[in-house]
Order: structure tokens, then sequence, then C-alpha cells
């Protein structure tokens, strides 16, 4: 048997039952490494359940800097006997079978193409510890404390992060550490160490920080100046509202009398929540609310009202795997179309697509500049991946030259000195109109909101004319936002090859680590991430430019093809789909396998969408 | 119905303290159908806000869908309105009063946008106590599709339809107390006398306030074997007392008989004077709220009045604790922690 040989180059799976606390030594494990510069991205596959079910953590290391999920399994750590049958299966041969051997392993299972290395963690635990608690929990600290003399782990590394884990209580440093020693000394005599899959310190890290999407989000909200934020619980977006809040607590609190700057509401059910964070912008405040597929179907009708009555709002969209309830805890990017059009009647929605837990950050401040300049509703459209997932980022950043546009918003004074208000005056000439707030000015200014037609000074009409002109203004509106919204990343030969891939929002790491592969194999294509929605005319131009573009999204329709096509009226054989949907990322090496199916010359028929093409 | 309205003013009309004559709260022409009882709620509350001076522009005025909720643009033209989506009015007032506590907002909901439609966002702003005035224009019926039965209208009912209405109404009333609502009221369209003060102590009092208006619809629901119609309603109302409303600025002047009347004042210092209340009546005092609404139920009448209040309430503010000054009045500097702050933290996450 060859083993696999590699150093800072490899997945390793974690195999847990969920509940059993597993998920914060899997997560030292990974900032372990992290902290030794070695690029890595830590997915966590859990399923919609509390306790007991199995759960995975699937560390990528990389030192060439690839983060997106590659596929295969180089190393299993398998602690759960409900999965184990299926996961010794998963490792790619000369891999490595890493199990509690307190009980023996069943020979069915034994395969003699990877390497087999037993620990017997339960044995360990009943001997050193007499707390049923610590005898569960210790164990994953002493898996950890085992991979670390199995792949040369700096073991000061990880003393370090227990120390910051347990600032304010250091009275649990000195058992974690003990913990972390016994699984050390384990493999160490048990073992030749370290196996020929290992970490070695490097510095491919930079000034990076490892967090998850939800976070940076929640962060962007009191950065961006949310004062309301109103939410109903739902997988993945629970974070961002919990981050939120965690930050406010920090950081919102009035100095003089202890009491918030902010103001969170959770509601009964999604259709509150949205109507909770139109009604305080409407009111003048930064108001926010995230939810996940079935809350944005619930909150369509309220979208509709927000377009048409040109109300700002944000909506955070981490989408999971639909339709209808789905698969609650695994990722897609199911909800483009859904959001794009929200609601009855002809509306256009503007979407931002963050690909990296900064750009979650920035969208998500943009976002509060973006819908009180256009008043209108703007979804930031991440995924459960993203969100929910730790991922090294570029670290995040405050301009201090920077301020809220507020959009247009007349004050008193403004109305003492403007001749006749009128709500929906395109006065600009750029679609979008004067509001005043609730309480400006006691005799000018008041008008009425609604989600019936009505005219220029806000007076309610049925008049068809009126109506119409109302709703082309509303298309000049689109126009604008153009300018405004996040333009999209380029990455274009000179000159330009014939082909193109786009990606948007977290199919972006595997579509570049395809990308890279292909040119390997002499295939080279031009890239480019749509970043928001409406398009600009450099979405047209990549498009028109290349004899043919892939189109990377992990849904099974095709969404934001058909977006682009809606939009541009491309044919059909300009724009090809790239697909997966079966609640893992997309993998690169699926990817690259489509694309080569697709390319010109190829005779093989392509198989639209098949989701088990993932190796 | 006339399309202009006079300008004349007459020269001994009333102005308030704020200068303003009774018209300048008044707002479009109605559409409403001549007689409709919603008309004279709107009547009462230009009345009442006129009375209690509010200044037009520091109340907010809110409504769902239906004919009721077309309502606010007839009154208070110089307001804010806001014409929402049906049954979810609380939301839209929920997010602007959170975003700023100094504003009255009156919201103006139906039978059909409340009891039906709407039902999870009505209690849950009852039980958040949201400081709101919530106004049910309830006639039994959906109006603006012709007339079908809604939610509250009574078992056996006709509407001029024909059939008996075979379910259960749904008390609003009691159900609003049952969930945490902190003022409960029930008054009918046709009585000024009683709803113009019961809409001064809802505005002033401090959290969710409903006054449930039996405004009968004199399209579809004004027959004689219906129970929302005007004449069912005159002849079956009974009152649970009489209450006068003192706001804080003005005197007490009315003169009680010693042991007749009892006093409430509220948050703002304003006074209710309750008297000749019914036996065994106390609004102070939710079981006998709630004995007292099952108990006219029960003997077919219709029990008005001012049903239940908590005087000491705490609102949705005060319940999440956060600062005085509204939130949409807070600066960018309060507001964004700046960059060194966040350079901490980036170092936190490495």
């Amino acid at each position: 048997m060859k083993n696999i040989k590699s150093v800072n180059e490899f997945v390793i799976k974690f195999a847990n039952v969920n509940g059993t606390g597993s998920a914060s030594a899997n997560n030292l494990f990974a900032k372990a490494l992290f902290r030794m510069g070695i690029p890595v991205s830590p997915k966590n596959i859990f399923p919609s359940n509390i306790q007991g079910l199995p759960t995975w953590y699937v560390v990528r290391a990389s030192a060439k800097g690839y983060l997106g999920r590659r596929g295969g399994v180089d190393i299993m750590l398998s602690v759960n006997p409900q999965s184990m049958a299926s996961d010794i299966k998963e490792v790619l041969p000369g891999g490595y079978f890493i199990h509690d051997s307190t009980k023996p392993l069943d020979l069915r299972l034994v395969r003699t193409d990877i390497t087999i290395i037993g620990v017997p963690l339960t044995k360990m635990c009943l001997a050193e510890y007499t707390d049923p608690r610590q005898q569960l929990l210790f164990k994953n600290v002493i898996y950890v404390g085992a991979l670390a003399a199995l792949l040369d782990i700096d073991f000061g590394v990880l003393t370090d992060l227990l120390a910051d884990q347990f600032r304010g209580k250091e009275k649990l440093i000195a058992p974690n550490v003990h913990a972390l020693e016994l699984g050390y000394q384990y493999a160490k005599e048990t073992y030749s160490c370290p196996l020929s899959i290992k970490v070695a310190r490097i510095n491919k890290v930079g000034d990076s920080i490892l967090v998850d999407g939800n976070t940076a989000m929640g962060l962007g909200a009191v950065y961006g100046g949310a004062t309301v934020a109103a939410w109903y619980p739902i997988t993945p977006s629970t974070s961002v509202i919990e981050a939120f809040e965690k930050y406010c607590k920090r950081l919102r609190i009035d100095p003089g009398s202890g009491r918030k700057n902010y103001a969170i509401v959770q509601a009964e059910d999604e259709l509150s929540a949205i109507g909770i964070a139109i009604g305080a912008n409407w009111n003048g405040a930064r108001a926010f609310t995230c939810t996940s597929g079935p809350g944005v179907s619930l909150m369509s009708e309220f979208l509709g009202l927000a377009y048409f009555a040109e109300i700002p709002v944000v909506l955070i969209d981490v989408q999971r795997t639909g339709p209808s309830t789905g698969m609650p805890t695994r990722t897609q990017q199911g909800d483009i179309l859904a959001c794009a059009y929200a609601s009855h009647g002809d509306t256009k929605q503007v979407l931002t697509f963050p690909a990296t837990p900064k750009e979650c950050f920035d969208f998500t401040i943009d976002a509060f500049d973006l819908s009180e300049r256009l008043q209108t509703p703007v979804i930031v459209v991440s995924d459960l991946d993203l969100g929910m997932n730790d991922h090294m980022s570029e670290p995040l950043q405050w301009d201090k030259g920077r301020n809220y546009d507020r959009g247009k918003v007349l004050s008193a004074e403004e109305l003492d000195n403007t001749e006749k208000f009128g709500r929906y005056l395109d006065v600009d000439g750029d679609g979008i109109c004067y509001r005043t707030y609730p309480g400006t000015h006691p005799t000018k200014g008041s008008f009425f909101t609604r989600g019936t037609s009505r005219d220029e000074f806000a007076v309610y009409t049925e008049d068809g004319n009126e109506y119409a002109a109302n709703m082309i203004r509303l298309l000049r509106k689109w126009e604008t936002a153009k300018q405004y919204v996040p333009e999209p990343i380029i990455q274009q030969a000179s000159p330009q090859r014939n082909y193109g891939v786009i990606c948007f929002g977290m199919s972006e790491p595997s579509t570049l680590e395809a990308k890279d592969y292909l040119a390997k194999q002499g295939t080279h294509l031009d890239y480019m991430r749509i970043r928001a929605f409406p398009f600009s005319d450099d979405v047209k131009a990549f498009i028109e430019n290349h004899d043919m573009v892939f189109v990377v999204e992990q849904n099974r329709d095709s969404q934001m093809r058909s977006l682009l096509m809606t939009e541009f009226e491309f044919g059909h054989d300009k724009i090809k789909s790239v697909l997966s949907f079966d609640g893992d990322p997309i993998s690169a090496r699926n990817i690259r396998k489509q694309i080569l199916k697709k390319l010109p010359g190829d005779n093989v028929t392509p198989i639209r969408g098949n989701a088990k093409e993932a190796v | 119905m006339s399309y202009k309205r006079p300008k004349f003013r007459h020269p001994d009309t009333e102005i308030n303290d704020l200068g303003y004559a009774r018209q300048d709260y008044e707002g479009a022409l109605s559409t409403l159908c001549a007689g409709c009882g919603h008309d004279s709620i709107s009547g009462a509350i230009v009345r009442a806000c006129h009375e209690l001076s509010i200044e037009p522009h520091r109340l907010a005025k809110l409504s769902g869908i239906g004919c009721s909720s077309k309502a606010p643009t007839y009154f208070l033209g110089n307001s804010h309105g806001f014409n929402s989506v049906h049954g979810r009015m609380p939301s839209v007032v929920t997010g602007a009063a959170m975003a700023n506590r100094d504003l009255i907002y009156l919201g103006v909901s139906g039978d059909g946008d409340t009891a039906s439609i709407g039902m999870g966002q009505f209690v849950h702003a009852a039980r958040r106590n949201l400081n709101m005035v919530y106004i049910v224009m309830n006639n039994g019926c959906y109006g603006l599709t012709k007339g079908q039965d809604s939610a509250t209208a009574d078992e056996g009912s006709r509407s001029k339809k024909g059939d008996p209405n075979p379910f259960e109404s749904i008390d609003l009333c009691a159900l609003s107390v049952q969930v945490g609502a902190t003022f409960v009221a029930r008054s009918f369209s046709g009585d000024k006398d009683q709803l113009v003060p019961l809409i001064k102590a809802a505005i002033s009092h401090h959290g969710f306030a409903l006054i449930d208006v039996v405004s009968p619809c004199v399209t579809f629901n004004n027959n004689p074997d219906s129970t929302k119609s005007y004449e069912f309603t005159r002849e079956h109302l009974k009152a649970t007392g009489t209450m006068d409303f003192v706001p804080m600025r003005e005197e007490i002047t009315a003169r009680y008989a010693p042991g007749s009347s009892h006093e409430v004042t509220l948050h703002d210092g304003s006074v209710i004077h309750l008297y000749k209340m019914a036996k065994g009546m106390d609004p102070l005092n939710r079981v006998s709220a709630l004995n007292a609404m099952e108990e006219s139920k029960q003997q077919d009448q219709i029990l008005t009045g001012l049903l239940y209040m908590d005087p000491d309430s705490k609102e949705l503010h005060e319940a999440i604790g956060t600062v005085s000054r509204p939130l949409n009045q807070l600066s960018e500097r309060e507001l964004c922690p700046g960059d060194s702050v966040l350079q901490n933290i980036n170092e936190s996450l490495r």
C-alpha cells in the first residue's frame, strides 16, 4: 500500500455524534492549523437535530490556498459507530482511518488499502475521569491531542488556543491541556509519528482572520448603524441576529443610562419580522431582518409593498436547501429567483451576493446605504456554507472617512423651502424621489404611504396612466441602481479567451480552483464573479465577449442563468450551466468535470444537474 | 355625498391650545358609504385629537386593508399615514414605534383585518404591550368584498346575504385582556359621548390600548337579523359605567358624589374618572373584566365602556430597555464603533 504523502495539503473529516461537544474540539484543531500559518477551511456538516444524529466536520488544509470543498477524504477521524461503515468507505486509498479502538473494529469494515489507527478514547476517558460529562467531553480533546502527535501540530499553539478560549475561566485550562497530553502521549508511544500526511509551520495566512459569514453580517449591521432588528428563528440565519446582539451588548450600550441604543424584537413569524423592519425604516431608523428560504416565501408580500411604496429595508437571506423545508441544515443557492422577483406583480429586487466574511461585513453595511439611497428593499443573499462555517478572510475594515448615505430625505428646513412636496415626484430624473420621516414638520411633508396606486403626491388613484408612469419611473430607478451596487469581479486575459466561467457567492473558491485545474490541462477560462442584481453593463459585456460562458451555481434549475437570460435575452447556446444541489458545497473537481463535458468538441451528452457527479 | 368640503369656518370655531381648529385635524373626503359607522369613528378621532391638542405631525396613523383601513385617509390629513398590507399593521407599527418612541401611533383596523388574517400580529402586539392605540372598526362583515361574514359576526346573526352565521364569534376585547393588552374598551360608533373620552384615554395610556368599536355596515350588515346593525346595537348596549377623561393640563372641574367615582392617574399625569360603574365591575381587575364580558354575552348584551386597564403598564420599550431618545435620532457617531474597535475584533479572530 502506498500512503498519501502530503504536507499542509489534505482533507480530514471528523465523524461525531451531534450534541457531544465535538464542535469546540474540532474548532480547536482547525484554528491550530490556521495559527501555524496554513490556510484552512473547516465545514460543519450537521443534521437538523439537537442530540444523537451523526454530524461531520471537514477541514481542508491547503498551502496553495484552495478553500473550497475539494471532495475526497485523506484522514477520517471516526468516533461515531452509527456512521462508521460509510465513513470508512469514504477514505481515499492510501489515507488514514483513526478510530476509537476501545471496541475492536468490525472485521467486515477493515480495508487493506488504507492505514487504520486505533486510539482507545473511551477506555482512556473511563480510566481518567469519573464524571460522565467529563468522560464525554474530554474524549474530543484527547483525539485532538492524538492528532497533534500524528500530524505534527505545534503543541504550544494548542495550549495557547486553550488559554484564549478559557480566558476568564482559567480553571478549565489545565484539565484541557491534560486531556490533550493524554492523547498526544498515547499516539507518540503507539505509532510512528508523524504520519505521511502532516503539517508544518508556514506563513500563508498573512493578516487573515477566521470567522463565519453570519458573525461578519451581525457585526456589519452594528457598523452600518442598524438600530432595529426583527427576526424569527430559522436555521441557518439565526446566528446573524445572535452576533448582532452579542456585539450590540458590547458596543451599543448608552454609557450614561446603561440602556440600549438598539431594539431587537423576536417576532411571531417572518411576516411580522419584515413588517417590523419596514415600519422602522419608514420611520427613519436603519432596520433589518434575516431569514432563510421559507422566510423569503413568507416575506414576499411585504417585499412587494416595500418595492412599490418605496420603503428601504435590508433583508439578509442565508440560503439553505429547498424547496419547502428541504434539508434545513444543508447549503444551496436556490433562492435567487424567489428573491430577484419577490412578490406578485412586476417587481425587481436589489440583490447582493457576498462570497467571503469580509464581503458579508461590507455588503451588510452597503445594504443600508443602498436601500436608503434607492428607497427599496436590498436582499443580501448569503448561504449556509458561507454563513455558518468559518472561513479565512481578509480582515474587516471601517474606512474612517466613510459616512452613512441616508438618501433623499427632506428636513423641516428643506420642507419650508419646498414649494410643493410630492413624495413620488421625480425631481432629479433618476427615478428616486424625496421622502420625509413622520414627525418632521407640523404642516408640511406628511403623506400617505400605501400599497395601492397613487399619483406623484401620494394621493390614491386608479388612473391607468398615472399607474403606468409610476411603474416606468420604478424602472428608471432600477437603471440608477446599477451605478450603486457592487460591480462584478472580472479576471480576463488580454486578448480574451473564447470561454468564460461565471459564479457568485460561495461557489467562488471551488470555481477558482477548478479554473486552475482546467488551465493546467490546457483549457483557459476568463472569470467573472457576479456580486449584485441588477446586473451592470460589465456583466453583459463579459457574456457578449465570449463564445460561451459557464454559470456555476448550487441549485437544480440554473436560476442565475435564467436571470441572466431574462435580463439580457441571450440564446440557449451562449450560457451553459454547471450545477450541484445535493446540499454539500460544490467541489472543484465537480466543476472541472462538468465544464470538460460541456466544452465544444466533446461529444459526451451533458447530464443536466447530476448532483451525484460530485467527487 | 358632496365632493368639495366647504372651507368656510364659523367665527366661533373652537381653537385648541395649539391654535388649531377641528378642521385642521380632518382628512380627505370619505369615500365610504353614506351612513357608514366608520365615518363617525373618524369624526370621534378628529375630535379627540383636537381636544387633546395633539400636534398633527406627532401622530402617525397606520392601517391594514379593508373599508376600515381606508378610513385613516379621512382624518388627520397633516399626519403621516401608512396603509400597509392586510392584517399586518401591528408589525409595521411595532417597527415604527421601535424607531421613534416619541410619536403617538394610532392603528386602525377592521374585524377581518384583525380577527382573521391579522390575528397573529394582533395578539402579539397586545402581548408585547406595544405603545399604541388600536381601534377596530367592527361591523361583523367584509364590506369591501360585499358582505361576507367575518370572525366577529355573532353566531346566528344574519347579514344581508341571509344565511345565519354558524360559527362562534371572536370577542376581541376578552381575547386581548387574556393576552396582555393593558387598556381594553368597547364602544359604538353611534355613541360619541362615550367614544371620544375613550380615545383620549387610550392615547394617554402607556401601552397597548384596544378600542373595539361596533360600527354598523349600512350596506351589507344593517338588516333586522344582524347583531351588528344600528338598531340591534342600540337596543342591546350596556355600559360598564361612565368615564370622564381629564388631560394633564386641565383642572378637574367636575364634581362627583363621594364614593361614586374612582380616579385613575395615567402615565402622563392625565386622570380618568370612572363613575356610575355597574355593580361588581372593576376595570382595574382582569378577572372582573373577563367575568363582566362573559356575563353580558350570556345576556345578549353588548358591554361598552372601559373594560380593563392597568395604569402601571410597562410598554415594549421599557420591557427591552432601550434608551429614552428615539432610536432614529441617534447619530452615526453613537452608532458606529469605529475602526480601532474593529481591529481588536479582528485580532480576536486570528
